[in-house]
C-alpha cells in the first residue's frame, strides 16, 4: 500500500481538511481568536475546489448565510469562538428547528464576554446543550488530536446530514492551534453520509413528513419541492401552526430523532476501567493529560482508568453507570468550573466519590496535576 | 385585448400556495396585499419559473408574504432576512433570490446586514414595506417613524431622527434604488419588474398604509384615507429635481431614485475568482 501523503497542519487546519473531505463546499463566517484559520483556511482552499467563502459582516449573519447555504442542498460550515457562538445561538435554534443541516466549529477560549481570547478554556460545554432559547436536543462533538480534529470534523458533518440538525464541533485554543503531523485520508478511508433526499412527486411531498428514524428527506431550494421553511412551530408540509397536537408532534420529532439515536451518536474512549479504583473523565485537550496520568499511574501500579468523551451532546448516562462500576472514585477533568461534572453526578452511584480538576486560568490541565490528584484519592 | 378578469385570477393562483389556507394574517385593507399583488404580476411578466424563485423574508407583518406565495420560501428570524438570501444567493447563483421586508425588520434589527448587502452588490431584490412602525408587535416606533409622530413608545412624540432607506441604501453601494407607495399601483409594479430585472443589489421602498396602529395613532385615518395621503404627498423624482430640500420635506419622492449598471456583482465577481484558482 502506498504511504499515505502526511502533513503538520493545525487542528484549525485539520477541521479545514475534515470538512472538505466531508464534502463542504460553503464557508462563512467572521474572523475571531482563536479560530480565525479555519475562516482563513476555507477562503485559500475553497475557490480551487469550485466552492465558496464568504467573510460576512458578523456572526449572526454568517450562520444565516449557511443556513441559506444549506437549504439550496451545500454542505456547510463556520468556525467561531464563545463570543461570536454567543451570537450565533438564535439561528442555532432556527436552523434545529426548520432541520437545517449545519455545523459549526467553536474553538473554545477562556470566557465570559471578551474573557482571554488567547488562551484555552472549555467553559462552553453547557452552552453547546443549551445555548438556544426553548426546549431542544443537541449534538457536540469534542476531538483531542490534531487528527481527529480532521475525522471529527468529518463525523460532525456525517451527523448533521444525517439527522437534518445543526452539530457543535468543540475545539480549544490549544487543540486549535496546536500542530502534529496527520495522515491525509484518501477517498473511500471514511464514510461520507449525504442527506436523504425524497423519491416521492411534489404534488405527494411533505417536508418535515414524520418517517420511521423520524428524519425527513430533504430537497434543495430548485428542485420543484418549493417548501416552507419557517422559525415558528409547524406542521409536516411547514406551515405555522398552534395547534397544540402538531406542537408536541413536531418537538417531540426534533428531540427524538437525536435521543433515540443517542447509540449511533455517541462515541467515547473507555480504558482500563474494569480494574480500576480511579477513573478519570474528560473530553477535548484535557483528555491528553488524562490518557498520559492513567499511563504513568498504571506504570507506578496504581489501578486507573479513564474514560473519554467524543461525544459529549446527546450524553449517554448509562454508559458513565456502566464504566463506572468498579472504581470507588471518579476525576472528572475540565477547563472550567465545572460543568460535564454535574452531568456525572446525576448517574453517578451515591458510594463513589466525585472528585474533579479544574482550570479556568487560560491554562491547560496537565498530567501532573492529574496525578496530584491521584495521590489524594488514592 | 383588455385583461379579463379571469385571466387576472389565474396569474394570482399560479403563484398563491393554493394549500395555505386564506384569509392572511394582514389587517383588512393592508398595504401588503397590494405589494404582494404587483410583485406576483412582475415575476409573472419576466416568465419567472416557480422553481427558480426563493423568497425570503424576517419578522413582521411583512415577512408573512412567503408563506402564502409558491416559491421556495425562506421564512427566518427578525431582522436577519438579507444575511440568509446572501446564502442562498451565493450558494445558488441561478435562483431569482427576493427578500421581502419592513422598516424594522431591515433598517433596526437588520441594519448591519441591509448595508453589507448593498455594499456587496450582490444580486439581491429587496422589496421593503415601509409603514413607518411595527405592525405585528402593536405599533411601536422604528427606524422610519417621523419626528413628532405617535406610537406606543412614543406616546409623547417622536424624538428620534429616522432614516431615509433609499439615502442608505444608495451610499451604502446598492445599484438600484427606487420608492413607490401602495397608491402608485401601476408605477409599482414597474419598478419591481425593473429592479429584478436588474443584475445587483436592488431596493424597492414601499410606501405602506397601517391604518390599524400608525394611522390610528396619528389620527391619519382608514385604509382610503392613508392610500389618499400617499396621492397628495407623492412627488415624482423628476418634479423633486428642481425642489429645495425645505419643500420636499415629509413628502414621498417616487420613481427610480439611482441606478448604477456598470458596477460588477458579488456573485460575477466571486465566480471569476474561482475560474482563475480552479484546480491550482
Amino acid at each position: 500500500m502506498a504511504n499515505k501523503q502526511k502533513k503538520l497542519l493545525q487542528g484549525n487546519g485539520a477541521c479545514v481538511e475534515g470538512a472538505i473531505y466531508a464534502g463542504m463546499t460553503v464557508y462563512a463566517g467572521y474572523p475571531i481568536t482563536p479560530s480565525t484559520e479555519i475562516a482563513e483556511g476555507c477562503a485559500r482552499e475553497l475557490p480551487k475546489l469550485g466552492g465558496r467563502f464568504i467573510q460576512m459582516e458578523d456572526e449572526i449573519a454568517s450562520i444565516a448565510a449557511i443556513i441559506g447555504a444549506s437549504v439550496t442542498g451545500r454542505k456547510v460550515l463556520t468556525g467561531t469562538s464563545g463570543p461570536g457562538y454567543s451570537l450565533m445561538s438564535e439561528l442555532f435554534g432556527y436552523a434545529y428547528m426548520t432541520e437545517t443541516p449545519i455545523v459549526v466549529v467553536n474553538v473554545q477560549r477562556g470566557g465570559p464576554s471578551t474573557g482571554l481570547p488567547t488562551k484555552v478554556g472549555q467553559a462552553d460545554t453547557m452552552q453547546a446543550r443549551w445555548g438556544t432559547h426553548g426546549d431542544y436536543n443537541a449534538i457536540a462533538i469534542a476531538p483531542s488530536t490534531v487528527g481527529e480534529c480532521l475525522t471529527e470534523t468529518i463525523r460532525a458533518f456525517n451527523l448533521a446530514e444525517r439527522f437534518r440538525t445543526p452539530v457543535t464541533v468543540l475545539l480549544d485554543e490549544v487543540m486549535g492551534h496546536m500542530r502534529e503531523i496527520i495522515e491525509l485520508p484518501e477517498k473511500g478511508d471514511h464514510e461520507v453520509f449525504d442527506r436523504v433526499k425524497p423519491t416521492v412527486p411534489p404534488e405527494e411531498f411533505e417536508a418535515f413528513a414524520m418517517t420511521d428514524n423520524l428524519v425527513s428527506p430533504m430537497p434543495s431550494y430548485g428542485e420543484g419541492y418549493r417548501y416552507n421553511v419557517t422559525g415558528l412551530t409547524h406542521d409536516v408540509k411547514g406551515f405555522s401552526t398552534n395547534r397544540t397536537d402538531e406542537t408536541i408532534q413536531k418537538l417531540d420529532k426534533l428531540f427524538n430523532k437525536i435521543e433515540h439515536f443517542t447509540d449511533e451518536i455517541f462515541k467515547s474512549r473507555v480504558e482500563l476501567v474494569e480494574d480500576a479504583d480511579v477513573v478519570f473523565i474528560s473530553y477535548g485537550t484535557v483528555s491528553r493529560a488524562a490518557l498520559q496520568a492513567m499511563q504513568i499511574a498504571r506504570k507506578a501500579g496504581a489501578k486507573v482508568g479513564s474514560i473519554q468523551l467524543y461525544t459529549i451532546w446527546p450524553f449517554d448516562y448509562e454508559m458513565i453507570k456502566r464504566a463506572t462500576k468498579n472504581c470507588h472514585t471518579v476525576v472528572v477533568a475540565e477547563m472550567n468550573m465545572g460543568q460535564i461534572c454535574h452531568e456525572i453526578q446525576k448517574v453517578l452511584d451515591p458510594s463513589k466519590k466525585l472528585e474533579t480538576v479544574q482550570r479556568y486560568d487560560g491554562e491547560i490541565i496537565t498530567p501532573m496535576e492529574l496525578l496530584e490528584k491521584l495521590e489524594e484519592v488514592l | 385585448m383588455a385583461t379579463t378578469e379571469k385571466q387576472k385570477s389565474d396569474v394570482m393562483l399560479k403563484y398563491l400556495r393554493p394549500q395555505k389556507s386564506f384569509p392572511s394574517v394582514w389587517c383588512p385593507g393592508c398595504g401588503n396585499g397590494i405589494v404582494m399583488g404587483a410583485f406576483i404580476r412582475a415575476v409573472d411578466k419576466l416568465g419567472y419559473t416557480n422553481d427558480e424563485v426563493a423568497m425570503v423574508s424576517g419578522i413582521g407583518c411583512t415577512s408573512r408574504m412567503p408563506v402564502y406565495l409558491d416559491f421556495n420560501s425562506l421564512h427566518t428570524a427578525h431582522g436577519r432576512a438579507l444575511a440568509f438570501a446572501t446564502g442562498v444567493k451565493f450558494a445558488e447563483p441561478k435562483m431569482k433570490v427576493v427578500v421581502i421586508t419592513g422598516d424594522g425588520d431591515a433598517l433596526a434589527i437588520g441594519g448591519n446586514h441591509f448595508i453589507h448587502a448593498c455594499r456587496r452588490n450582490i444580486d439581491i431584490t429587496c422589496i421593503l414595506i415601509n409603514n413607518h412602525t411595527y405592525g405585528m408587535t402593536g405599533g411601536q416606533g422604528s427606524p422610519t417613524t417621523p419626528a413628532d409622530a405617535l406610537s406606543t413608545t412614543t406616546p409623547y412624540g417622536n424624538v428620534e431622527k429616522h432614516f431615509d432607506p433609499c439615502d442608505l441604501a444608495k451610499s451604502a453601494g446598492a445599484t438600484y434604488v427606487a420608492r413607490g407607495t401602495v397608491y402608485h399601483y401601476p408605477q409599482l409594479e414597474k419598478i419591481i419588474t425593473a429592479a429584478l430585472e436588474h443584475k445587483g443589489f436592488s431596493l424597492v421602498e414601499v410606501i405602506a398604509n397601517c391604518h390599524t396602529y400608525y394611522g390610528r395613532l396619528n389620527r391619519k385615518g382608514d385604509a382610503p384615507a392613508m392610500l389618499e395621503q400617499f396621492k397628495e404627498n407623492s412627488i415624482t423624482t423628476g418634479k423633486a429635481k428642481n425642489m429645495e430640500a425645505s419643500e420636499l420635506e415629509g413628502k414621498f419622492v417616487i420613481g427610480k431614485i439611482h441606478e448604477d449598471a456598470v458596477k460588477s456583482e458579488f456573485c460575477d465577481e466571486y465566480q471569476k475568482l474561482v475560474e482563475v484558482q480552479k484546480g491550482k
